[in-house]
């Protein structure tokens, strides 16, 4: 789900709120998107794929994540080089290369049955 | 109630009316609107993030005008499917996916990768394929309006479709659409499970058609469940084809897998609640090649921590109801139509029977059949709106929608949306109820299901954004009625709707199921089309 707005990086462009599939943000003070509904997030990744500034971060997990997590901490996602990587990984953004041109994914042959042993 | 203002209506006019804005919908709309319609398409989230191609991505079934190899791709998963395919929708939407891939590089630049000096066009990334839908769409001059989810659609005199009513969730206002034809490409139902990109996938469409009288069909290949790590939402079920599975205490789990498996996964959650997995199978070479063919696969791991190759990693089931399934809108014509005229269906709100029969549609097949099904539909809407000419827009129009809308009875005993998804968690969800499907637990159900439709159909109707939620509650709830009526009709097993008591194939059920209806419904074989096609091709 969508945990990190980061209002130092946010460039108040409204993208976020336009593009999220299920309505989770609201306008709040000063033009920063506030996370309204949380509950609604689906954990798609698109706001993030969208956001021109990579200032927001969505935790991998289908429930909030819990108080004190990693995953909540902006310092955290963004030394680990988290922060913004989903942009990165398809090439969106000025001077990139569309990731789409280089995903070629591998053979799916017939899928493996697990062994007994 | 509080006295604010009742919200304004916005009342706009369109030749043709799209709902929903993922693959379906945009090729419907460029279609309509290349004919010379006027197209309004109406997306519920936002056409280029709704739904999930757009947050996933999806191999294609693109094939070589080659006789050979369409013979080869149409005969490949007829056994698979029960042999309830049509092989000359399939050899159609074989030519429109060919034709349409082409143009997505001519026409939309879509940056396909180039493999031994050729454009290689087996797949298409979601975000990128979106987002140059909408900019291409809106080139075309199709007018978009975004967050406006439809609540039911109007009719004429006659029962012809001629428009439709919704809520913009972010202007806080009702709208209404005079239109000469709508084609309904509102995706197919998953239940909010969560499943990547599929919370927007409530079946709106396959009760706002069912409400104006429009049959369903294959209902009972909707039992689709997808991997994904436990507490996450990226369903990718294919890379799981690499993967070893273990029981909690980290033996293997004879028997599971993500082709042929599955099964054996549901019964194992069903009864410890843990099943472990590590995709131990993937060389260096596979692992790269799969971090740049799906690099969102690899967002959960990276961000919790877990390297997937290595490590073992506890796995879930995420319903995916008739996204993946087959079920929906029964077509009636080439163009997409529906029984109900001016009403066409397309993508994953239609039944994908003609190309997949009873076996899940997801991947290649599924998006094939949206972007040719699109072009289908977008066709015959604008040649259907084209026809009824000036007077398009001078029908008096009156509403379909029922549950939520127009209540039945006294307004006593009524349901609402907490008690409906309350239902749906504990009668569709689990893997013992729509997976692993017995009639002695299914009828029950379904029971269940009845019970709260009748409270649904009883209770107040809402104004403004609380409508459409109670129109998705209302809308799964019919779905899931649908999907166990055929479910419990179909006494054998067959694609994907296999039975417990049940386990074998019957020649005598060698047909489709439709089914229909609202408060009481029916179902009723239909005899399989496309049979002469295919016993030509195996005669000559």
């Amino acid at each position: 789900m969508i945990e990190i707005v980061s209002s130092s990086r946010c460039v108040t462009c409204d993208v976020c709120i336009a593009v999220c599939p299920t309505d989770v943000f609201d306008r709040g003070p000063g033009g920063l998107p506030v996370i309204a509904r949380q509950g609604d997030c689906q954990t798609c990744f698109m706001c993030e794929a969208h956001c021109p500034a990579d200032a927001l971060f969505v935790a991998p997990l289908t429930h909030p994540a819990p108080e004190g997590s990693p995953l909540r901490d902006e310092r955290h996602v963004t030394e680990s080089g988290l922060l913004g990587s989903y942009r990165r990984e398809i090439g969106w953004g000025r001077g990139r290369k569309p990731g789409a041109r280089q995903a070629v994914g591998p053979e799916l042959g017939r899928a493996r049955i697990t062994p007994a042993s | 109630m509080t006295a604010t203002p009742q919200p304004s209506t916005l009342d706009l006019v369109a030749d043709v009316v799209v709902v929903g804005g993922g693959p379906a919908g945009t090729w419907a709309a460029l279609t309509a609107a290349r004919a010379g319609a006027d197209v309004l398409l109406l997306d519920k989230g936002y056409c280029g993030t709704s739904g999930p191609t757009a947050s996933g991505g999806t191999g294609v079934w693109y094939v070589q005008p080659d006789p050979a190899a369409r013979d080869k791709a149409m005969a490949s998963r007829e056994a698979l499917g029960g042999h309830l395919q049509d092989r000359r929708w399939m050899a159609r939407v074989l030519d429109q996916t060919y034709e349409n891939m082409n143009r997505l590089e001519a026409e939309a630049r879509y940056p396909f990768p180039v493999v031994d000096g050729r454009p290689h066009k087996r797949g298409l990334q979601g975000p990128e394929y979106m987002r140059r839908m909408r900019s291409w769409i809106k080139r075309a001059g199709v007018r978009i309006l975004d967050h406006s989810p439809v609540t039911e659609l109007l009719v004429d005199g006659a029962g012809t479709v001629a428009g439709v009513r919704g809520h913009r969730r972010q202007h806080d206002m009702d709208y209404r659409v005079r239109a000469g034809a709508v084609v309904l490409a509102t995706g197919g139902c998953a239940f909010l499970s969560k499943a990547l990109g599929c919370d927007v996938d409530t079946g709106d469409g396959a009760l706002y058609a069912a409400e104006a009288g429009a049959e369903l069909s294959g209902m009972e290949f909707s039992n689709s469940y997808a991997i994904a790590p436990a507490f996450t939402s990226v369903t990718k079920t294919a890379y799981y084809g690499f993967a070893t599975f273990f029981h909690g205490d980290g033996t293997p789990l004879a028997g599971a897998g993500s082709q042929g498996g599955r099964s054996v996964i549901a019964r194992e959650l069903l009864d410890s609640g843990v099943v472990l997995c590590q995709i131990d199978q993937a060389d260096a070479e596979t692992q790269r090649l799969m971090r740049t063919g799906q690099p969102n696969f690899f967002l959960t791991f990276d961000r919790l921590g877990i390297d997937p190759f290595t490590e073992k990693f506890p796995v879930t089931l995420l319903l995916e109801g008739t996204v993946r399934g087959t079920g929906g809108i029964r077509i009636t014509g080439d163009d997409c139509a529906t029984t109900v005229p001016g009403l066409y269906a397309a993508g994953d709100a239609a039944t994908r029977e003609l190309v997949c029969g009873g076996f899940t549609g997801g991947g290649s097949h599924n998006s094939a059949w949206a972007m040719s099904s699109g072009t289908f539909a977008g066709g015959g809407a604008a040649a259907f709106a084209a026809a009824l000419g000036a007077g398009a827009h001078r029908r008096r129009l009156s509403g379909t929608g029922g549950a939520g809308i127009r209540p039945a009875g006294s307004g006593a005993g009524g349901a609402g949306r907490a008690e409906a998804l309350d239902v749906l968690r504990r009668q569709v969800h689990p893997y013992d109820k729509n997976y692993l499907r017995h009639g002695d637990r299914l009828r029950p159900a379904l029971a269940d299901l009845d019970a709260v439709w009748a409270g649904l159909r009883a209770g107040a109707a809402p104004a403004g954004g609380d409508l459409p939620r109670l129109r998705q509650a209302a809308a799964m709830v019919a779905h899931a009625r649908w999907m166990y009526t055929s479910a419990l009709a179909r006494t054998e097993s067959r694609g994907m709707a296999r039975r417990q008591e049940f386990p074998g194939l019957d020649p005598a059920q060698f047909h489709r199921l439709a089914v229909g209806g609202l408060d009481r419904l029916w179902v009723r074989p239909e005899p399989v089309t496309g049979r002469e096609v295919r016993e030509l091709a195996v005669a000559s």
